[in-house]
């Protein structure tokens, strides 16, 4: 329902900004209409914990893209719409995930719309990036996001950097996974049911700011949000009930990066302020690239980060006390192929995920990637973590652009 | 008859040794390359779109596409933003180069599957482009200041001098490149050595195009590794000197944008 507003929101929109630029005399307009087709397997490798969960997941996927740009590319619109059919019901799933009009002009920049916004440095956990929800049905590692309603204004100076601005009025529920869906809790998880700390609900008017700048070797960023967390609040009580909720936070962030000759040291760090929960998170760490080695263009970069969260268990990515390590190959070949293979481990217990991504381009318009997440002696005391298990899996996908 | 035969290179040596007493052959190479960056000053900035196309030892060949937007800059080295527009996996991959004359350059790229940007470390010179014949270092700005200088010969129009790399990360011993003094000073051939010394690629510029009266730019680079066999082709637009791009075009916000 929500859903269906947000198109004709969106769709409102994009007519108001097509009937301006069709006002200006003549634009020298330049549109791009662009299309991914993707075919998944994803293959659950151990019987599943939980009752109704399948081992086999075929899906499709499709994603259009399209662009119109005038005024020498300093106006444009953009769209980016989703659409997957899964085994998993709700993980068939639709979502724009951009659609804005935006507007350069010198020192200042402005869009409308559905938009997606990524902030932060690290590999391993993304502390900072805060403005989108993330469409958790489509990827273990968070990076899907759903498209986000916004106003953003940056403000560009040459001694100060860059100020942004968002006003974000409306907020998104993370999606879940179905009764058949894998990667979930041993209650389903209906996102509607989850409810709002705030009497405004998912219409309560957020705000969030960011500066971002360098100075030589230095890229640092310094955010604040306040609003309707993206991340539910679990609450236990007394009985073992859940009750789970999004809060009202505010939210600082910090993001450092030194760039020094083939190292690139890497901090983010959060403070979160709730009513039922405050509480701080860094992650930090460092990425080296042996850069040539065969005189042939293949790179081989090192990754290690160290994982906190004050949270403690009941931080939801589980991510409280964790050392990650990992490994970048990149062959910088005609295909772009590349490898990232990397591990988590718990420090204080037996836990531990090992994940390997990789990719290579067939012709032009061909792409296949290979994915495995394994988890590994995740200990019964795990909150979250505890639930997945018997998840581990092997993902293929090959994508066809049009 | 013969005895003037003998006597003339004889003249011309003793003249050679007299002009290079007053001018080195270094500090030849080096005013002449400062009077090739001299020649090609005040461009301000420009807009172009390339083919790019790679080809193996088999002849086979892959297209890409980019667009690259340059900022001049006097008192530093230039500000450069590469856009892919194909392959359409990579499409809106972004690069964003600050060059500095001296020291390693500022280098941002710009991940659009997730918005990310990401300062990455310009180590990597010797590196490939992309799965091409360019090394990152054939293709950022070529200020003054990363080489030493060794003038070699003259021939007819065409200036022949040597480049060693100021940076010990370089591929290269040396480059032997060559300018022509009638034509602005435009280079048409650069000849790369490797670590070895061994003669490596050759990269020769042609179909050039005079832009507002001052400004040669080549249509067609073609890099060629003796070493490997493999080709690379890149073919110019025509290019746009009229944009004014100003600092704010060389932003992460403007990277941002230009990628989406």
């Amino acid at each position: 329902m929500h859903k269906k507003l947000l198109f004709w929101v969106a769709l409102g929109l994009m007519a108001t900004t097509v009937g301006f630029a069709q006002e200006k005399e003549k634009p020298k307009s330049v549109h791009e209409l662009e299309l991914e087709m993707e075919a998944e397997y994803r293959y659950f490798l151990d019987d599943a914990q939980f009752t109704g969960q399948l081992n086999h997941y075929p899906s499709f996927a499709l994603r259009p893209d399209y662009s119109l740009e005038w005024n020498k590319g300093y106006e444009s619109i953009n769209f980016t719409g989703f659409f997957r059919l899964d085994r998993d019901d709700e993980r068939t799933h639709w979502d724009i995930r951009e659609l804005y009009y935006q507007k350069a002009k010198g020192n200042w920049e402005l869009s409308f719309g559905l938009k997606k916004i990524y902030w932060g440095v690290a590999e391993s956990n993304h502390l900072v990036d805060i403005i989108n929800q993330t469409d958790a049905v489509e990827t273990f590692d968070g990076e899907e996001k759903l498209g986000q309603p916004m106003a953003q204004f940056s403000y560009i100076t040459n001694k100060l950097g860059t100020f942004e601005f968002y006003y974000l009025p409306y907020h998104r529920k993370r999606t879940f996974p179905g009764e058949k869906g894998r990667l979930r809790f041993g209650t389903v998880i209906d996102q509607d049911d989850l409810g709002y700390e705030s009497g405004a609900e998912e219409w309560r008017q957020d705000f969030a700011v960011r500066w971002k700048h360098y100075f030589g070797i230095f890229d640092v960023g310094i955010s604040h949000f306040y609003g309707n967390g993206r991340e539910p609040l679990f609450v236990f009580d007394n009985q073992g009930n859940i009750n789970a909720f999004y809060p009202v936070i505010n939210q600082t962030g910090l993001d450092l990066q030194v760039t020094h000759d083939a190292f690139l040291w890497k901090l983010e760090a959060i403070y979160r302020n709730a009513d039922a929960q405050d509480f701080t998170a860094l992650v930090a760490g460092l990425e080296y690239t042996f850069s040539n080695i065969d005189g042939n263009g293949l790179d081989i970069g090192l990754l290690g980060e160290y994982l906190y969260d004050e949270r403690d268990e009941l931080s939801l990515n589980a991510l409280q006390n964790d050392i990650f390590f990992g490994s970048r190959i990149a062959f910088n070949d005609v295909q772009d192929t590349s490898i990232l293979i990397g591990g988590i481990t718990d420090l204080e217990s037996s836990s531990k995920i090992f994940s390997l991504e990789a990719s290579r381009r067939f012709g032009s318009n061909w792409r296949a990637e290979v994915e495995a997440r394994i988890f590994n002696e995740i200990d019964n005391t795990e909150l979250i973590l505890s639930n997945f298990r018997e998840d581990s899996f092997l993902r293929f996908t090959i994508s066809r652009f049009f | 008859m013969k005895k003037s035969r003998i006597f003339i290179p004889i003249i011309a040596s003793v003249l050679a040794v007299v002009t290079m007493n007053a001018q080195s052959a270094e500090e030849r190479g080096l005013q002449i390359a400062k009077t090739a960056e001299k020649a090609d000053e005040g461009f301000g900035s420009s807009i172009v779109e390339l083919k790019m196309t790679l080809k193996n030892k088999n002849g086979q060949t892959s297209e890409r596409f980019l667009t690259t937007r340059t900022l001049e800059l006097t008192e530093d080295g230039d500000k450069s933003l590469i856009v892919f527009e194909s392959p359409k996996d990579v499409k809106g991959t972004a690069t964003l180069t600050f060059t500095h004359k001296v020291g390693a350059d500022d280098q941002w790229l710009y991940l659009p599957s997730i918005k990310r940007v990401k300062r990455i470390s310009s180590n990597n010179k010797s590196g490939p482009f992309v799965g091409s014949e360019f090394a990152y270092e054939d293709l950022s700005s070529q200020e003054v200041e990363k080489y030493g200088y060794k003038f070699l010969k003259e021939d007819g129009d065409l200036l022949v001098v040597e480049q060693d790399p100021v940076d010990p990360k370089s591929g290269y011993t040396r480059r032997v490149v060559t300018y022509n003094q009638s034509k602005g000073y435009r280079l048409e051939k650069i000849e790369f050595y490797d670590r070895k010394n061994a003669l490596l690629k050759t990269l020769v510029y042609s179909d050039y195009k005079l832009y507002k009266n001052k400004f040669w730019r080549a249509a067609t680079f073609n890099m060629v590794n003796h070493q490997s066999n493999k080709e690379t082709l890149l073919k110019f637009g025509e290019y746009n000197f009229g944009a004014e791009l100003a600092d704010e075009d060389f932003t992460e916000v403007a990277l941002k944008r230009a990628g989406s």
